[in-house]
């Protein structure tokens, strides 16, 4: 296996920890009753285009294990993995995007928005319900419904939550060559 | 925020396991109890969790959070599944013996009340061996054991450290937001779904961004002190296997082999006692 | 006989890749062993790339190009790697909380044997052993929530001492740590250098602090150069570290505003030490008596009234005992006290972020129970003490519009008064730009502008200097003096003792949930209960005004204070 930065391991360890406070922490009241919004997708999808493919999915695999251990509700292995996924092809885009430099733009920000829709959407859509049904043989139509639900929920928060955290950190990369007080 | 994740110390045998063998015995039944459907089997394993939950001198008061989260979540999830597929018991079991009629496709069929049971059995034999692993395995041991049963010592140690900095950041986390509310930043239902989560991007923003800075220091401070330097390290907690910790994992391997047989054997993955 | 050189730089250079300028130049500086040196300067002197040089983050983690020569232990220093110089050079980092990476103290302190694949049973004995040498063997289970600020830094010291280095590097010690802390610090380091035998290498803008143990050598650096290298003692007798932005003791100030020449065999580095002839002292006694006597501040009308404030912690911490207090109408007011006296949660319970159990707390005699965090923030601003922890947009403007915004302000509306608070604050050139162009004293303006927007009576700040030197710290206490000049009513949270005596006339002390004292900031640090109880330090002024044989050391204080910021003022205005 590739060896990984001392760098590139303490993003993981951060990464997972903020994953696990904005997953268990931080809930938005959400329009359907006793629900609540989760938004560390948006989280996940950033730190994945910043840090790579290897540091999204150990995030979403470290942190996710850690909400479910805390709540002690077993471990959801199904949508624990559908979580590294994620993290992993969102990493994919890392080249693509270039936040490192700064760039982004409209055009960087449809690329990421696009991105993470079908990543989104392969993950809870696709990996979570496969895997539920063959590890908790649950029935199909509720497993697509449920992968709906969270999909959709977790595209609009990484819409908002992650586009933000690409821009304001893309600003804090800008040169201050180019200013003039006036 | 100590108890985070509820370590409960106390004097059993279950705590004096070592922690990667408690990780090997958690992962080794969770496969068992995924794989299998053999009823008879989840049976044994729920009782023999339960034994083992008293064994380890845990009281329910100690767990009772978890217990009422855990509770709601089985609930929800059956009634999801009932509603969703009310005769996903019958396509299973390939019989259909309704004992009451609802309103249109909505029976109750004992094949569909089988598999709830079932699925609650699933859940129910797993859930105590992660509350057990949660309550008896020391935090300070986690990335010990992860290195001790293969995974590299650099991805060990990124969870020790998410253990490490979850309380400040946690802090940190209220901190920025008290501040935040104090200028007027809403995350209440009063306001509309999209600025409730720019609201709390105005939150997360300064909470990351300082993360990543951080993330820079720490990595510094783990250079200076040799961090990564070597193929292996060694670490403070970990402790070596003694013949306890071998015996439990060869039966919790066992388990996993059990519970494959018993699939092969039955010829599918269902128990049916209607066949 | 000339000791051997452990750490040695010849015509040595160094230059950033992303910068267009060296940030080092000709530096010659050989460190010997057993020695202790003190490295001061300015933000930006280059100070902090000199140390990360000895320890090997320059050129490994911070890229860059060199010249000349470092030899570490006789050996080149690029041959030697980050790896290679973490065997010679133990570095303790500023930042305490990132320096400790275990989940307990024992695991911190082992880090470096772990990674040196040292066995767990010897492992356990060294960390033992280490623990009873940086005194935290009772608290080796702990997290590092559970410890305080000085006890942390025993352990990131206990940390690096483990690996048996030849050089101890702090990278400024006491830039978070209450004065009595620091001062202990400054103890722990003097006797482990004793003991151990180890170069100690300090750097830090604080000199007087420092100086509380004597040092060898004092190392000034200056736009990337040493302009300074030798005995403290003749140091002090120049006035190079005024022209360098740093501040010298105040009791040598206090001197040299008294006429004294200075010399080095006065010993002025070493207050315990320092000689004064008879003729000396009645220089500073007619200097005393010379100066214009000090008004007490007016009498004025509450604005903010506490009363009988009890709160306690979820937990059980009761972190308020019957808090009494009351803010007056434009004053500009110290709170101090060390971490966990109780400073911290009685500004939450002003802003509203705590709800205290009882006990009453009124604005201009209308009751604050009732109003919610946002209602309080119309009348108490509150400033963090880090500015990258309240800055939320990329852009100025929309940073300091945000309070507005959020209030449903018309656009028409917040446009002038964003632009007037720029003003006030002197961003008004820069309102067009990014956040992120902004240096840190920059940014912490943007945040007092977010607050001042929304024109609260009061605005309260959590440590605003913390980890500035002289020339940011002034121009940050400048700025808020004349806010308060122009009414604003200004509330301090510090630790920085000078701060509370140059900028604030009174000061409210915190000691375990309870306020001890009430009064001048000048009376506070000249009684030793006091001092000793709240964990402050007493003013080196005390002493040298004992020393002199004048008995009122207040107003020795107050008119040291007054006669330092008219010769500030006039040096920044030249």
């Amino acid at each position: 296996m590739k060896k990984f930065s001392v760098k590139t391991i303490v993003a993981i360890g951060i990464g997972a920890a903020l994953f696990f406070v904005l997953g268990r922490f931080v809930a938005i009241p959400s329009p359907v009753p006793n629900t609540s919004i989760s938004v560390q997708y948006g989280l996940l999808a950033f730190m994945s285009v910043v840090y790579g493919p290897v540091a999204g999915a150990l995030i979403g695999f470290i942190g996710h294990t850690l909400i479910d251990f805390s709540y002690g509700w077993g471990i959801w292995w199904s949508w624990v993995i559908a979580s590294a996924v994620f993290g992993a092809l969102m990493g994919l885009s890392t080249k693509v995007l270039k936040l490192e430099e700064g760039e982004l733009g409209k055009k960087g920000l449809i690329k990421f928005n696009v991105g993470q829709v079908v990543c989104h959407l392969i993950c809870w859509m696709v990996i979570a319900p496969v895997l539920d049904v063959y590890m908790m043989g649950e029935p199909w139509d509720k497993l697509i419904a449920q992968g709906l639900m969270a999909g959709v929920a977790n595209a609009v928060t990484t819409a908002i939550v992650g586009s933000l955290l690409c821009i304001a950190y893309t600003a804090t990369k800008t040169k201050a060559g180019s200013l003039t007080k006036e | 925020m100590t108890n985070l994740f509820n370590y409960i110390d106390r004097p059993s045998p279950i705590h004096r396991l070592t922690g990667a063998c408690k990780l090997v015995c958690l992962v080794a039944w969770s496969v068992a109890a995924m794989t299998s459907f053999y009823t008879p089997l989840l049976c044994i394993m729920t009782v023999a969790a339960v034994v083992l939950f008293r064994v380890a001198q845990l009281k329910v008061k100690d767990i009772s959070f978890m217990l009422g989260v855990m509770l709601v979540y089985i609930l929800m999830n059956n009634i999801l599944i009932y509603l969703f597929s009310p005769n996903h018991g019958t396509s299973l079991y390939g019989s259909q013996t309704v004992l009451l009629r609802i309103a249109g496709p909505y029976v109750v069929t004992a094949e569909q009340l089988f598999y709830h049971f079932n699925v609650i059995l699933k859940n129910a034999c797993t859930i105590p061996i992660v509350l057990l692993f949660v309550c008896t395995t020391n935090p300070s041991e986690f990335a010990a054991s992860l290195n001790r049963i293969g995974v590299s010592y650099r991805i060990s140690y990124a969870v020790a450290l998410a253990l490490r900095y979850i309380p400040d950041i946690q802090r940190e986390y209220r901190d920025i937001s008290l501040a935040q509310q104090a200028r007027g930043t809403e995350m209440s239902k009063k306001a509309s779904l999209v600025n409730r989560l720019k609201a709390a991007s105005a939150i997360l923003i300064p909470l990351i961004l300082s993360s990543m800075e951080r993330i820079e220091t720490i990595s510094n401070a783990m250079e200076l002190r040799g961090f990564g330097k070597g193929k292996k390290r060694t670490w403070y907690s970990g402790r070596k296997f003694t013949r306890a910790d071998i015996l439990c994992m060869l039966v919790c391997l066992a388990l996993v082999l059990v519970s494959l047989t018993l699939t092969y054997l039955n010829g599918g993955r269902y128990y049916n006692p209607f066949g | 006989m000339e000791k051997e050189a452990i750490i040695s730089f010849e015509n040595f250079g160094f230059q950033y890749t992303a910068q267009a300028e060296p940030t080092l130049y000709d530096i010659n500086l050989k460190i010997h062993k057993g020695e202790k040196i003190l490295i001061a300067g300015p933000s930006g002197c280059g100070k902090s790339t000199l140390a990360h040089c000895i320890n090997g983050l320059v050129p490994n983690s911070y890229p860059g190009k060199t010249t000349g020569s470092l030899t570490v232990n006789g050996k080149n220093a690029l041959e030697l790697g980050l790896f290679g110089l973490s065997k010679t050079v133990g570095t303790v980092l500023q930042d305490s909380d990132s320096q400790f990476i275990g989940l307990t103290v024992a695991e911190d302190i082992a880090f470096a044997l772990e990674n040196d694949c040292i066995p767990t049973g010897e492992m356990h004995k060294q960390v033992e052993q280490i623990a009873e040498l940086v005194d935290v063997k009772r608290v080796l289970k702990h997290a590092p929530h559970e410890i305080s600020g000085g006890q942390k830094q025993r352990v990131g010291l206990g940390g690096v001492m483990v690996g048996e280095v030849d050089v101890l590097l702090f990278d400024e010690p006491l830039a978070n740590l209450d004065p009595a802390t620091g001062k202990q610090a400054i103890v722990l380091i003097d006797e482990i250098q004793k003991r151990t035998g180890c170069a100690v290498i300090i750097i830090e803008h604080r000199l007087e602090d420092v100086l509380y143990r004597p040092v060898d050598r004092v190392v000034v650096m200056g736009d990337g150069r040493i302009v300074y290298d030798g005995d403290p003692d003749r140091l002090l007798c120049e006035d190079l570290l005024q022209q360098r932005g740093i501040r010298e003791p105040l009791y040598v100030t206090a001197l040299k505003y008294a006429g004294v020449r200075l010399r080095p065999d006065m010993r002025p580095s070493y207050l315990p030490e320092l000689k004064l002839s008879t003729e000396h002292r009645k220089q500073v006694l007619d200097w005393f008596v010379g100066q214009p006597a000090q008004e007490a501040a007016p009498e004025r009308e509450a604005l903010l009234r506490a009363e009988n404030i009890d709160f306690t912690y979820e937990g059980g911490h009761h972190a308020l005992r019957g808090i009494h207090a009351i803010v007056h109408k434009g004053e500009m007011l110290s709170i101090v006290g060390t971490n966990g006296a109780g400073k911290s949660t009685f500004s939450k319970v002003i802003c509203g972020f705590e709800k205290p159990q009882s006990g009453i707390l009124e604005l201009n005699g209308v009751d604050l129970s009732t109003l919610s965090i946002k209602e309080r923030a119309d009348h108490i601003g509150y400033v963090m003490q880090n500015p990258n922890q309240m800055i939320s947009k990329t852009q100025i403007y929309d940073e300091v519009a945000l309070g507005l915004r959020n209030r449903g302000v018309s656009e028409e509306e917040i446009r002038p008064r964003v632009e007037r608070t720029l003003k006030i604050c002197g961003l008004y050139p820069f309102r067009n730009w990014p956040v992120s162009a902004l240096s840190y004293g920059q940014k912490k303006r943007v945040t007092i502008a977010s607050i001042l927007v929304l024109e609260p009576e009061m605005i309260l700040l959590d440590e605003p200097t913390a980890g500035q030197d002289l020339k940011h710290y002034t121009e940050i206490m400048d700025f808020l003096s004349e806010l308060n000049r122009q009414g604003v009513t200004v509330v301090l949270i510090t630790h920085d003792m000078h701060l509370m005596l140059e900028y604030t006339p009174r000061a409210i002390v915190f000691n375990a949930g309870q306020v001890i004292a009430d009064r001048s900031a000048a009376e506070v640090l000249n009684s030793p209960e006091i001092v000793a109880a709240a964990h402050l330090k007493e003013t080196s002024l005390y002493h040298l005004a004992g020393f002199c044989g004048i008995d009122d050391k207040e107003e020795f204080t107050r008119r040291f204070i007054a006669r330092d910021r008219e010769v500030r003022r006039y040096d920044e205005s030249v």
